[in-house]
């Protein structure tokens, strides 16, 4: 692992007068926009409590490896950031606005990527990602779709039926979204994106991740495995509840 | 093109491709239509005027029934795949979605139901004034059976029992265009054309209002149900 840096060190955790931010807790201030904020978050599945007064920001240039142990609410808080799912208490804003007032904005900015990949067993590769990539508001060219492809190593398997790849390729062939988007403005949110990947294709997701970072965008993602990202800042749900 | 209108075209050509794919799947509502209807003649007896007289129900409640058999399944796929998450999300309005959806729900079932009713209208000894009717109060009722299934496809999407929920959400709401519907084939039957013809304009404008609510309902239940 390159330089991750755990983010939360006790010291600087009781100073911030209960408030625990992630993403900024740690780091020199950029006085940088925020592209993702949240405030005061707090989040409730049936009677438990996964966490609360958990406060975000997301700048531009950011990786942030939400870490966690199964249930710990990682899922929750990303579908949450993402607008899919409300919070028990607390507000979500994009670029300083709240996400509902900002819902249009905010969509074009967020890129989410769930535990599901989003393709169809009966399209194929290229019609999958075409239609994802339409979803989205992304250039659907299929010269861009065919690159985005070969970026994933799926070049050769454009045009077959989603049903009958691996789960790795279909994994990939649901990251090769991101290589369509190059927008420096969005925040990826990817829940496990590696996920089903070998090692090499890890490294090619990595690429990609590091090289949207590096153009001023922002991801926020989960992972189980050890990842080899530069520059990516860690963050362990479990411990900042403990703490 | 607007991009709403794209993306509305976007989802109507991927479930229409994937109807075309799945083919079987497919023509399971239109198999079930013909079948249960056809059943009848068998079961009340081979009586011509008896047939004639209670064909237009016995067709209209077994398109409706066809039409509910595949509604359910609307939305169940693409949550299941992650698909609708990522429809949520889009920029370009979950309503271009649902609109795209209910359309290529009605082009793929709801609209074989129509182009198959002549042929129950047959079995049925029915006039051929009667059949066209029977056809055109079709065509403007299972649009309204999509669209009220959409909803209630959307409302229980997730649960367990589902699908029988949709029948028990649904089924009450198809009342009027049920009884628009056989209600204009009957004055055709009596020789009551402008009868017939007010029941149509009931269920055209049952139509026009059935578009302007339930894609919004629709839109709203989705956004619940995935919450």
């Amino acid at each position: 692992m390159a330089s991750n840096r755990r983010l939360l060190p006790p010291k600087e955790a009781a100073g911030m007068q209960e408030q625990r931010d992630i993403g900024v807790v740690g780091e020199p201030p950029t006085g940088s926009e925020a592209l993702l904020s949240a405030q005061g978050l707090a989040c409730k599945r049936g009677r438990r409590l996964l966490f609360k007064d958990l406060n975000l920001r997301l700048e531009r240039g950011r990786v942030l490896w939400l870490r966690g142990s199964n249930g710990s609410g990682k899922t929750s808080l990303m579908r949450i950031l993402a607008g899919l799912s409300s919070p028990h208490a607390g507000t979500v804003l994009w670029r300083g606005r709240p996400l509902q007032q900002a819902s249009n904005e905010a969509r074009r900015g967020l890129s989410f990527i769930g535990h599901s990949n989003g393709l169809k067993d009966d399209l194929s590769l290229a019609e999958s990602l075409a239609f994802l990539a339409e979803l989205a508001g992304l250039d659907r060219a299929p010269e861009r779709a065919r690159l985005a492809l070969t970026r994933l190593g799926l070049s050769s398997r454009g045009t077959a039926l989603v049903r009958t790849l691996s789960q790795g390729q279909r994994r990939r062939g649901a990251l090769a979204r991101l290589a369509l988007d190059d927008s420096a403005e969005r925040v990826w949110i990817l829940d496990e994106p590696y996920d089903a990947l070998d090692k090499n294709s890890m490294g090619l997701l990595s690429e990609l991740i590091e090289a949207h970072s590096a153009r001023g965008g922002a991801v926020l993602l989960t992972s189980h495995q050890p990842i080899d990202l530069r520059d990516s800042h860690e963050f362990d749900l479990e411990s900042w509840r403990a703490a | 093109m607007s991009m709403s209108l794209r993306l509305l075209w976007a989802v109507l050509r991927r479930d229409l491709r994937l109807a075309a794919r799945r083919r079987v799947e497919a023509l399971l509502p239109l198999g079930f239509f013909v079948v249960a209807a056809g059943l009848f003649p068998f079961g009340v007896g081979p009586e011509p005027q008896t047939l004639r007289q209670i064909g237009p129900g016995i067709v209209w409640v077994c398109a409706l029934l066809s039409a509910m058999l595949s509604v359910t399944q609307m939305f169940n796929g693409d949550w299941q795949d992650g698909s609708l998450e990522q429809m949520l999300m889009s920029p370009r309005g979950l309503l271009s979605v649902v609109l795209g959806k209910v359309l290529a729900h009605w082009l793929s079932a709801g609209l074989s139901l129509v182009v198959a009713s002549p042929l129950l209208g047959l079995l049925f000894g029915m006039s051929a004034q009667s059949i066209a009717m029977l056809c055109l109060s079709l065509l403007l009722g299972t649009p309204i059976l999509s669209l009220l299934g959409a909803v209630g496809s959307a409302l229980t999407l997730g649960l367990r029992s589902g699908a029988a929920l949709v029948f028990l959400l649904v089924l009450p709401l198809t009342i009027p265009a049920l009884i628009f519907g056989i209600g204009a084939v009957g004055a055709v039957e009596a020789g009551l054309p402008q009868q017939a013809q007010a029941h149509l304009s009931l269920l055209g404008a049952l139509l026009i209002m059935t578009c302007l609510s339930a894609p919004l309902a629709t839109v709203a239940a989705l956004r619940i149900s995935l919450d």
